[in-house]
């Protein structure tokens, strides 16, 4: 076995042969990993390579269906994650496990075996106050988490494993949801924590922060162990290869030849939140044909509002959306649909596709209701199956089963499918939301040639997304969005990530142009 | 001045609300961990026919409690395992559980050679205070006037209240309710929380239908205590989910089961069975906020109301 420390310090973590399947596909097979006390130790890997199944293993969230787990030497069964807390093992979730109607303190409170039978909200507060202070994570303790951005409430869940005084704590994708400077940020006071002692697994699938922040690094791929090293070693590079499993180049973007004429226009949109608060405040932009237009920001800066208020899925408060021309503010989804809009939603299962239909019904979705789907009232069955199987080959979705519900497929292969839904319909504006998030790096080239490709036909094309890499990689033309409002607007050749990153988190460029 | 026309209705109100007020602090403790059950009427009925056979065939008053309170909870534990392990449709199980519920209620009060139907109480719950202490002016009535439930009720609610705001269990119980996900992810066993409160509700709505037939009713009747247990329902989210809120709202609809007879009393003209049909309007106005999650949680109800929760789900 490559690179076994030889220090007799028990592991704090040890995992033998760990196998975990969901409905008889393979999470995780035959995994082997160790966890040295102090240290942060990176799990590398695409999406889908079981980084996330292998936490909650650890997280006694899910029981593995085979192997075992030493903690500090003893094996260990967990049946919960209660058992798991005991153990003091603590995981941070992708999607936080925070009540958002509760406060700060009661969060930390929620489950804790320690704190007594009775509630002293006051005592609480001063607690998580002081706790906060300590580890330099300043939070309000008294206010409800729905109050909180996405960064106050990671950090929130950091606390509540430190007011456990977790001595293991798993981080499931930490920056994914953080603007650079707030990743730093994380960054240092993950070393404080492992020069405390504590042990820290930090999930990316981003090799410059595994550079930047870990001791050891696990590379992960389909599920198995492909290699493990000392960070400082590793070469980027091998690294990479080994995630990946072969040397891979993602497409470079050309830049847009020739911009037509302004397709999509929006004048000072607004759009209220499922709270009633103006989520997107007085926004303008234009899209024109054969150009992409990024709109940077923090998530929940009026991402989904703006995306849902242009395609009528929520309603508009005032302001308007033209296309080429025409107003279309107050139509329905489905006269929106057919002037011309196509769009790629955040959530693939669920708004995007429905889950449990077939992936041939799913690409009818939009066009079942014209020939050659339907013939009057009635659907034709062989329809569906030709113009699927054409679809599904022409846009390469893999795992296809027949009579199998679409949610079966892989993330990469459920956008492919989503894509092919919308772009073969006519339509002269895509907006797409986050069309590779998750995905593994095969999938994102293959979606962001789509991507390019809209455009490069004439297609307006608007993407807004959290991820700066796709960011930066896909627009012409970027726009930062803080709070419902643009607050910078620069062309791609002026962009870069920390310019984006200290708008994104509500700075005011100094003087700009 | 303790007959006038007012105390007489504020006493009346207690009376007739103190069943519902068991019932929705009951129901409250359930939906409070997240599941919603549509089965308290067949609950009530069913712990009503339980307490009032007990207390027949022994002729204890709170051997007859017991049991009721013990039918109610047995009973329940038929919604829990159909909306917790089985994670069906709370609705449909709730529902069910009320017609199983009221059928072996009336199976019961009519089985054998000598039916419970239209037989007269053996014991009937009293005021436990002297009359000396009700004749008491104003202060009389309303403090000493009543019998041993009523004041219990008092506790419960007051119990509960505390419970649900003031204690880690409590805030359990309310994380379980609004994000079961979280909650488990803090080590909370989302199942467990879930029976026992379920079976709560379900002692609650037994004790409540017991009040009816060991106080309201001189004797056992296919139906004793009306659609109490659809009010209960109801009253949940008058109440807002919460318990001291419940108690005042129960009262107003005890006050409302007697204000035909006040009307009467004070010469107002309008058509008694219009009046009567008023609760049950709001009863249904009520089951449809509660079906309808977005407007439900904007009055304030537990964010997971009603939703299935299952842990390894991708």
């Amino acid at each position: 076995m490559p690179d076994q420390d030889q220090s007799s310090a028990t592991p704090a973590v040890e995992l033998r042969n760990i196998d975990k399947s969901f409905y008889g596909v393979f999470a995780n097979a035959d995994v082997d990993f160790s966890l040295a006390k102090g240290e942060v130790h990176a799990l590398l890997g695409e999406n889908g390579a079981g980084k996330s199944t292998l936490c909650s293993v650890m997280a006694g969230l899910y029981r593995p269906d085979s192997g075992e787990m030493l903690f500090d030497g003893k094996p260990m069964v967990f049946k919960s994650p209660k058992d798991a807390y005991a153990a003091g093992v603590g995981m941070v979730y992708q999607h936080f496990r925070l009540v958002s109607n509760l406060t700060v303190a009661e969060n930390l409170a929620l489950g804790n075996p320690e704190v007594g039978l009775r509630l002293s909200q006051g005592q609480l507060e001063a607690e998580a106050k002081e706790l906060g202070e300590r580890y330099d994570f300043p939070v309000d303790p008294s206010a409800r988490i729905w109050q909180l951005s996405v960064g106050q409430q990671q950090r929130v869940e950091i606390l509540k494993l430190l007011y456990r005084d977790a001595k293991i704590l798993i981080l499931d994708e930490p920056t994914a949801v953080l603007t650079p400077q707030e990743g730093e940020a994380l960054f240092r006071a993950m070393r404080m924590l492992a020069d405390e002692g504590r042990s820290l697994i930090f999930v990316s699938h981003k090799l410059q922060e595994v550079k930047a922040v870990s001791d050891r690094v696990t590379v992960l791929r389909e599920g198995r162990v492909v290699g493990a090293a000392n960070t400082d070693d590793a070469e980027p590079r091998d690294l990479a290869r080994m995630m990946v499993g072969k040397d891979l180049v993602l497409p470079t973007r050309k830049p847009n030849e020739s911009v037509g004429d302004e397709v999509l226009v929006i004048e000072d949109l607004v759009v209220e939140d499922d709270r009633g608060l103006d989520a997107v405040d007085g926004l303008s932009i234009s899209v024109r044909a054969g150009e992409v237009v990024g709109i940077a920001g923090v998530s929940g800066n009026g991402q989904r509002e703006l995306a849902q208020g242009i395609v009528g899925l929520m309603k508009v408060k005032s302001g308007s959306v033209r296309l080429n021309g025409t107003d279309v503010t107050k139509k329905s989804v489905l006269a929106k649909i057919k002037s011309g809009i196509a769009y790629v939603p955040q959530s693939r299962l669920g708004m995007g596709l429905a889950p449990g239909l077939t992936t041939e019904d799913n690409l009818a979705l939009k066009q079942y209701r014209e020939p050659p789907y339907s013939n009057g009232p009635l659907l034709s069955a062989a329809a569906f199956g030709r113009r699927g199987a054409e679809l599904i080959e022409e846009f390469d979705v893999r795992g296809v089963r027949p009579g199998l519900p679409i949610r079966l497929l892989s993330g990469g292969n459920l956008q492919k499918a989503l894509i092919a839904r919308e772009v073969v319909q006519d339509h002269s504006v895509l907006i797409a939301r986050s069309p590779t998030r998750g995905l593994d790096v095969g999938a994102t080239a293959d979606v962001r040639d789509h991507i390019l490709a809209e455009r490069d036909r004439g297609i307006a094309v608007l993407l807004i997304s959290e991820d700066l890499d796709e960011l930066l990689a896909l627009s012409d033309r970027l726009v930062v969005i803080y709070e419902g409002r643009i607050v910078g607007e620069m062309p791609a050749s002026e962009a870069t990530a920390e310019r984006l990153g200290l708008l994104m988190s509500g700075e005011r460029e100094d003087q700009s142009a | 001045m303790n007959d006038s026309v007012l105390m007489l209705t504020i006493m009346a109100a207690i009376g007739l609300g103190t069943p519902i007020v068991f019932a929705t602090v009951g129901e409250i403790l359930a939906e409070r961990s997240g599941i919603l059950n549509l089965g308290v009427q067949g609950m009530m009925l069913f712990g009503a026919v339980v307490g009032f056979w007990a207390t027949f065939q022994t002729g204890s008053l709170w051997l007859g409690v017991f049991l009721a309170v013990v039918a109610g909870a047995a009973i329940s534990v038929i919604h829990a395992f159909n909306s917790v392990t089985l994670r069906v449709s709370q609705i449909v199980s709730g529902l069910a559980l009320t017609i199983f519920g009221t059928g072996v209620a009336i199976f019961i009060g009519r089985a054998g050679a000598s039916p419970l139907v239209g037989r007269p109480s053996r014991e009937i719950f009293e005021p436990i205070f002297p009359q000396s202490l009700a004749d008491i002016p104003l202060v009389g009535p309303l403090i000493f006037g009543h019998d041993a439930l009523v004041y219990l009720s008092w506790v419960i609610v007051a119990i509960a209240s505390y419970y649900l705001f003031h204690t880690r269990p409590g805030l359990t119980v309310r994380a379980v309710g609004e994000d079961p996900a979280s909650a488990e992810a803090a080590g909370i066993n989302v199942s467990r929380v879930r029976y026992i409160h379920v079976m709560l509700g379900g002692a609650l709505a037994g004790l409540g239908g017991a009040y009816f037939s060991l106080a309201l009713v001189p004797s056992w009747q296919d139906n004793p205590i009306g659609s109490a247990g659809w009010i209960a329902i109801a009253l949940v989210i008058l109440a807002s989910w919460r318990p001291w809120r419940a108690l005042w709202v129960a009262y107003l609809f005890g006050a409302a089961g007697r204000v035909n007879f006040t009307f009467q009393t004070l010469e107002i003209n309008i058509p008694s069975n219009l009046l009567a049909m008023l609760p049950f309007l709001l009863a249904i106005v009520a089951m449809l906020i509660l079906a309808s999650g977005k407007r439900a949680r904007l009055l304030g109800a537990p964010e997971a109301l009603g939703v299935p929760y299952f842990r390894e789900e991708r």
